[in-house]
């Protein structure tokens, strides 16, 4: 820590932890890839938060972005394409005690896992849930994916993309027992550190849509949002982004936003042009599965002989 | 007890007939209770120490139109002196609550000639003249076939005592079939207010006084008697169908977590499961599909205990790629499969043991996994608890492969009697030494300890890719190689633990049998028969399809010729372009002959029935014959 040599390290009165204690192999990723700021601002988080590193769990699916738990040094569960949100959702059910995380790619979260995307919002577990959307399936090398632009070229649509892409945001704020939806955009690290760290203090399914760049397949798609700051829409409030005055000499596109309407929120995911960034919704009121389903006793083996005596004296046959 | 007293003290004289068993049918229209009725009677005749095993008959459909065959619904129930292991062959005595559900059996279900069916007559005056004719054709084709047609005025009768007799005559019938087979009407009585338990007293009155109707109704009109003796000193028995068996066994196995998506027949056990878990601190998770299902279930097991999923056939298939990721990952699981016809939807009520193979290779890549089979009722429940162990110990998903015909099937067993070492020990959280790896394998059975996430110095990532010890993605050769080596020694080092299967019969012989799953008690039932008349066969029974259990190969080897009887498809060679060189063999059958290299011959169907002892008898004493030419 702070380059001093390890005889001369502070003592910090008790586990305090650093950012390298959040940090295992070297990333794979690309240079320039998007996922990279993701994973700093991540850790960072972690430090900030001091998550204790044995009860913090990154759960993923599989693609570039899901890659994210093995540079952790938390735990992680690297798992199935499109199969990280049951998955995680497991892992918490019987485990109030683990911070769970979830990062998952465009094609991972909305397309083959649609509908455990769409479940998860409506059980509404207490997790944190970072879509890392490139707009494109870049681990197996450029197609297209459900949010990539109409017209864009992939490799399974050399003329362009046929569709119109999927409003995610619109989607998820669609679904009964949504509680948070947040946008951002990967290289503006203050705002998606507010916006993750929000959505990491609010108890229920916490989706952050996270715009981030593939330099690699797309290197120029997102150009016009990097090169022309008004085409970003800042969403300002207390419960949401508060930018700083360095930020907002640059976004001056700046609009407050009360983030418990949620037909304010709707009507904003419709708005593609600027893009909204911040928090558009958040409900903290909405029931959250895991505390629904908690087990409300403790089961000494004497609960467990009781309640089977129970069970098999309803059945008993008893010979006359 | 006090068999012959009727409800009045008025006992008729008749004949008492006294056997050794008896198989009685109730069949009416979906939803008229008859299953009711002869799960009723069934606990009845265990209450008084009669062996029995109870079917549900299923039509496919929820509401199928009332009045046709392929609508039967209903119950078999076979009742013996000894304990009885399977639905047996032919029906001694059906209760009828309409001809054409009746048809719908006689096409299906052998009738013994000469049986006693008891024939609701209200349709014979029906006022659509249709009904009425297809009555009397139907009366006059049973007569003239030579069974004993009793007609009861089931519907008139009830009406003196309840609004709606369609929903009350099932109680009348249990009245009835107290009378004829001498049961306790006491416990008759009993098991009625049991029933309706959570109903007003009325509804409870209104029931008993239908049965005393039924009984009344019999003692009067019936001059037929059956006694069946029952069993003495077989203390404490439970009563429980094949998938309350399982959730129990959830129960008892310490698990915690159960996901599920509804699928018949495995749903069930889900029902039952939901009703009694939260009092274990369980939770029953209903997913929105099997895959979500398999992965919660995968999740947390990785966060602490072992958990289930339960599911059958087509659920089965999508689960699939999450139970490779718990074999890569080597993270526990059991995975239950009630097993219905296949492939697709295929025959959803009905049984068929055609998953075995599935279960073993279903996965790309080779992803070993325990696949066990319960043969009993009683076996359902302590698979579970069995399969808990292997896999937390293993590391490893386990198969419990059960039936259609096992999950709606009743028999008593002995009540069971916690033991503490059927759970799990509370997840461990202690302090991971430094550089433990997260897959520290014992080179030589694949085995390692599991780090849970809570305890310190753990941290990993797991990952369903190839990986290293220390979980770190493969990227050498080697890696993978090595990796796929230890998860298969797992296997061998369970393999070496089981006990060589005991055989049904004798050590060598003519013809040996070999089942798996809920064809025990039929195929066992056909040995002893063939058996008392000195005929050469035993029978081989296997729990454990994967791995298979020490000493099969050598038993195989002593007799002449070894046949696979399972309820799946297998080619016969009869068909024309059948040869031996493109056969394809009943599942169990290209496992033993993959394994053993010893020619496995099997008999099999997919008639989406269990199969009786009567037809496997038959065969038996075919091949018998071949190989001992008299
Ligand atoms: C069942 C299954 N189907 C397909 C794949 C191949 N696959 C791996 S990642 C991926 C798409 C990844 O795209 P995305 O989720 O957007 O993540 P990115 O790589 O862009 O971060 C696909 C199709 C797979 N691993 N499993
Ligand atoms: S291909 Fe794209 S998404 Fe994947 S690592 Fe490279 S830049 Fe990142």
């Amino acid at each position: 820590m702070f380059g001093l040599h390890d005889t001369a390290t502070v003592d910090t009165g008790g586990d305090y932890y650093s950012l390298q204690d959040y940090q295992s192999a070297v990333p794979r990723w690309c240079p320039g890839c998007g996922d990279n700021t993701i994973l700093s601002s991540v850790q960072k988080l972690c430090r900030d938060e001091q998550l204790p590193p044995e009860k913090t769990v990154f759960v993923s699916g599989i693609g570039c972005s899901s890659r994210f738990p093995h540079y952790m040094g938390t735990y992680g569960f690297h798992s199935l394409h499109g199969r990280a949100l049951p998955i995680a959702q497991g892992v918490k059910i019987r485990r109030p005690d683990l911070k769970v995380f979830v990062n998952t790619g465009d094609g991972d979260c909305c397309s083959i896992g649609t509908a455990h995307w769409i479940h998860a919002i409506r059980y509404n577990f207490d997790m944190v849930v970072m879509v890392h959307d490139n707009e494109v399936y870049g681990m197996t090398k450029m197609q297209t994916s459900p949010t990539t632009p109409k017209g864009i070229k992939t490799n399974t649509t050399p003329k362009g993309a046929f569709l119109d892409p999927l409003n995610i945001l619109q989607a998820t704020l669609g679904i009964s027992n949504v509680s948070f939806v947040a946008n951002v955009v990967e290289w503006i690290p203050e705002v998606m550190y507010q916006v993750l760290q929000e959505a990491y203090h609010h108890k229920g399914f916490s989706f952050v849509r996270i715009v981030q760049r593939c330099p690699h397949f797309l290197p120029s798609i997102f150009d016009p949002l990097l090169q022309d700051p008004n085409k970003l829409l800042l969403l300002t409030d207390e419960r949401g982004l508060k930018p700083s005055d360095d930020l907002r000499k640059i976004y001056k596109n700046e609009r407050p936003h009360d983030p418990s309407d949620l037909d304010a929120a709707r009507r904003i995911a419709d708005e593609i042009d600027p893009m909204p960034i911040g928090v558009l919704y958040r409900n903290e009121d909405v029931p959250v599965y895991d505390e629904i389903r908690r087990a409300t006793r403790v089961v000494t083996h004497d609960v467990r002989r009781q309640a089977l005596d129970r069970e098999f004296d309803r059945f008993a046959v008893d010979l006359a | 007890m006090t068999p012959d007293a009727g409800p009045n003290g008025t006992a008729a004289e008749r004949k008492v007939l006294t056997l050794k068993q008896h198989v009685v049918e109730i069949v009416s229209d979906s939803g008229e209770g008859a299953q009711k009725a002869g799960q009723a009677f069934g606990t009845i005749s265990a209450k008084m120490g009669n062996g029995i095993w109870t079917v549900e008959i299923i039509p496919a459909e929820i509401q199928p139109p009332p009045r046709s065959p392929a609508g039967a619904s209903g119950i078999r129930v076979r009742i013996g002196s000894k304990p009885v292991t399977n639905m047996g062959d032919e029906v001694d005595l059906i209760v009828a609550f309409n001809e054409q559900a009746l048809l719908g059996r006689l096409d299906l279900a052998r009738f013994k000639p000469g049986a006693t069916i008891l024939l609701e007559n209200k349709w014979r005056d029906h006022a659509d003249p249709e009904i009425a004719t297809a009555y009397g054709t139907t009366y006059a084709r049973l007569v003239e076939e030579g069974y004993s047609v009793i007609e009861v005025p089931m519907e008139e009768i009830c009406f003196r005592y309840v609004n709606n007799p369609q929903l009350g005559k099932n109680m009348f019938v249990l009245g009835m079939l107290c009378a004829v087979y001498n049961r306790n009407v006491d416990f008759a009585r009993d098991t009625i207010r049991y029933i309706f338990r959570k109903k007003s007293q009325k509804v409870v009155d209104s029931n008993i006084s239908l049965l005393n109707a039924g009984y009344e109704w019999a003692l009067e009109h019936i001059d037929l008697s059956f006694d069946i003796p029952p069993m003495k000193d077989i203390g404490r028995q439970i009563v429980v169908n094949g998938n309350q068996a399982i959730a129990l066994g959830v129960m008892a196995s310490g698990m915690d977590v159960c996901a599920m998506y509804p699928i018949t027949p495995a749903t069930s056990a889900s029902h039952y499961l939901s009703e009694i878990f939260e009092n274990v601190g369980g939770v029953l998770h209903q997913a929105e599909d099997e895959i979500a299902a398999a992965a919660f279930a995968v999740g947390a097991s990785y966060a602490g205990k072992c958990a289930v999923t339960i599911t059958s056939g087509p659920g089965m298939s999508l689960k699939t790629e999450v139970l490779g990721l718990a074999s890569m990952a080597e993270i526990p699981l059991v995975v239950v499969n009630v097993q219905r016809g296949g492939p697709s939807t295929g025959l959803p009520t009905k049984t068929e043991q055609g998953d075995l193979l599935q279960a073993l290779f279903g996965t790309h890549g080779d992803a070993p996994k325990v696949v066990m089979a319960p043969a009993t009722i009683e076996d359902c429940f302590y698979s579970v608890i069995t399969a808990r162990r292997i896999a937390e110990a293993f590391r490893m998903p386990v198969y419990v492969l059960s039936d259609a015909n096992l999950a709606t099937g009743q028999a008593p067993f002995p009540r069971p009697e916690f033991h503490a070492e059927w759970v799990a020990p509370p997840i461990d959280q202690r302090p991971v030494e430094k550089d433990t790896k997260p897959y520290d394998w014992d080179q030589k059975t694949g085995l390692s300890p599991r780090l849970v996430p809570g305890q310190p110095g753990g941290m990993y990532a797991v990952t369903g890719l190839a990986h290293t010890d220390s979980a770190k993605v493969a990227y050498t050769p080697d890696a993978n190689q090595e990796g796929s080596r230890l998860r298969s020694l797992k296997l061998a080092a369970l393999q070496r633990t089981l006990k060589s299967p005991t055989l049904y019969g004798d050590e060598e012989g003519d013809l040996l049998i070999v089942g798996w799953g809920s064809t025990k008690g039929a195929i066992e039932e056909a040995i002893d028969r063939v058996r008392e008349d000195g005929g050469s066969v035993s029978a081989l029974h296997l729990t454990f399809l994967q791995p298979l259990a020490p000493g099969i190969g050598e038993i195989l080897k002593r007799f002449k010729r070894v046949m696979c009887v399972e309820i799946n498809y297998s080619d016969s060679l009869e068909d024309e372009l059948i040869t031996e060189e493109n056969r394809r063999y009943s599942n169990l059958s290209w496992l033993l002959r993959a394994r053993y290299l010893v020619d496995v011959q099997n008999w099999t169907n997919v008639h989406g029935q269990p199969i009786g002892p009567g037809k496997i008898e038959e065969m038996i004493r075919e091949n018998l014959a071949v190989l001992q030419p008299a």
